[in-house]
């Protein structure tokens, strides 16, 4: 565990070193990032211009799910940026390399495809989160911060765990799938209630792919909504349970692989 | 010469051809968006005949429409550039006896192309069984869509082409082609049509060329545009692509003096 982490100082250091040297791109990059997240916000803007609410849910909840939802998932882009992973690493034998060292094959993959400027995500997810809990007039206890803390986590693993399943796939495939867009794009029926769904999609985004889990359950702890109080408690276990089953996922395919590439 | 661009569209299609597997996986990330997005447009009408002009059975349609036009005018060119650029493989390319940029431009509507018969028509016939789509009602119509589409993707095109050639000058520019997909799929009326957009940006959006990527086609194929209004929208849309020539062009003269190989 020291050592990952003493290697994780290091690989931040190459990071920023191969990306200061191009430095504009890294800025112009950093400013796409946050737009990427404002494109999502000027939706929510825009569409409350016309109705004032969605199925029950005003504007200001809508904004603070959004908020919440972006902490979580910056954090996961950072550590789990795996979209790449099958032309990497398999089809390009990087893999190879990785196995033949002795640190955890998991922890290497996540170190090389770190990304650490998607740290500013978890900024401006606090912001918009503040935001509306201010318009809101949200009240909140001292041990909600630890609540948050635990449930940001949580999220992350749930997260992290579907998407080392989904690399790991590539163990036991070595052609290009497409399935990451797929999931990638599933994600995006998480950020708004899932009460607006029909059966099928609720089911699906609970748990199978309970993407639900890292912006609306834990959103709606702190916007008091007790109806879904024991989805919320219900995040902590769903992010070990998740996060368990990509860690047996890639353990099984590390297992099955045999090396491809050229 | 002309044949040299059909043979350069028809490897791009084959090689499209080839990699089967994700293109069974991008009908469904489309199918995907398209549903999220029906969902999200119900549970905000909740109730509502119409808003900005627009009943749900419109929108979800526009929807629809917006992401199949999509299929076709989307490409990656920039990227493809810019790694040409970063691995050298440019000044190769440079030498050769053909225009780079039109040589790119005919490998993205190769394509587009592919997209739009085995992605973009089947995709369609499957959401018309969901969803109360009304299609074009006469040739002329369709020829009116189709029209607006070929220019949508010119104009397109022509985007990516700028910032590609860009990475000349930069040599890495991967945030600048990731801001401008993000501005472009926002301000083309891809995952909100203009209409809904309050009236000082709906003012500003008139003076710049991302609504003739999207909202204009989709409008013509809805029928939300009267005659007279879908001729506009093509002129205007002809007009895009002759302006958007002026930066390339004198980009483009630039870069080829400034090129500086990193490497390959």
């Amino acid at each position: 565990m020291l050592q990952v982490l003493r290697l994780f100082a290091d690989y931040l250091s190459q990071y920023f070193k191969t990306r200061l040297a191009y430095r504009a791109d890294f800025f112009v990059e950093l400013v796409s990032n946050l737009l990427f997240e404002l494109t999502n916000l000027v939706f929510i803007l825009v569409v409350f211009q016309h109705v004032s609410f969605l199925h029950g849910w005003t504007r200001d909840e809508i904004i603070f799910i959004y908020g919440f939802f972006l902490i979580p998932f910056a954090l996961f882009t950072m550590f789990f940026d795996f979209w790449d992973f099958n032309e990497r690493f398999i089809i390009r034998g990087e893999m190879d390399r990785i196995l033949t060292r002795p640190v955890h094959h998991l922890a290497q993959v996540s170190l090389e495809s770190i990304s650490p400027d998607r740290i500013f995500g978890v900024f401006s997810g606090l912001l918009i989160m503040g935001y509306a809990a201010i318009r809101l007039e949200l009240s909140f206890a001292w041990y909600d911060l630890l609540v948050f803390a635990v449930l940001v986590v949580s999220s992350v693993m749930i997260y992290g765990g579907v998407y080392t399943a989904i690399a790991a796939i590539s163990f036991f495939s070595d052609s290009r799938t497409g399935i990451s867009p797929m999931i990638w794009n599933i994600q995006n029926y998480g950020r708004y209630p899932v009460n607006i769904y029909n059966g099928i999609i609720r089911f699906l985004l609970t748990w199978i792919l309970p993407f639900a889990f890292v912006g609306f359950y834990p959103s709606a702890y702190f916007l008091r909504k007790a109806e879904w109080y024991t989805y919320a408690l219900l995040t902590p276990v769903m992010g070990i349970v998740f996060f368990a089953l990509g860690l047996f996922v890639w353990n099984l395919g590390i297992k099955r692989y045999q090396g491809a590439g050229s | 010469m002309y044949r040299l661009y059909a043979e350069l569209v028809r490897i791009r299609f084959l090689t499209m051809l080839a990699y089967r597997v994700n293109y069974y996986s991008g009908v469904i990330v489309y199918g995907i968006n398209i549903g999220a997005y029906y969902f999200l447009w119900t549970a905000i009408y909740a109730g509502q005949e119409t808003l900005a002009g627009m009943s749900v059975e419109q929108m979800t349609a526009y929807v629809a429409i917006a992401w199949m036009s999509r299929a076709f005018y989307f490409n990656n060119i920039d990227m493809e550039i810019a790694q040409d650029v970063r691995e050298g493989k440019v000044a190769i390319e440079m030498i050769r006896p053909y225009p780079y940029l039109l040589v790119k431009a005919a490998q993205a509507l190769g394509e587009g192309l592919f997209r739009l018969l085995f992605f973009a028509v089947p995709g369609m016939a499957l959401v018309s069984l969901f969803l109360p789509l009304t299609f074009p009602p006469t040739a002329e119509a369709w020829g009116a869509y189709l029209l607006s589409l070929l220019l949508a993707f010119l104009i397109n095109t022509e985007l990516n082409l700028l910032t590609g050639v860009l990475t000349f000058f930069f040599f890495r520019n991967d945030g600048l082609m990731w801001a401008k997909r993000v501005i472009v799929d926002l301000l083309s009326g891809l995952i909100l049509p203009i209409s809904f957009f309050p009236g000082w940006a709906q003012a500003v959006l008139n003076w710049l060329p991302f609504q003739a990527i999207n909202y204009f086609p989709s409008m013509i194929f809805a029928g939300a545009a009267a005659h007279r209004a879908a001729g506009e929208a093509i002129m205007l849309q002809a007009l895009w692509a002759v302006v958007l020539l002026v930066p390339l062009t004198v980009l483009w003269r630039r870069a080829r003096r400034n090129l500086i190989v990193q490497g390959g």
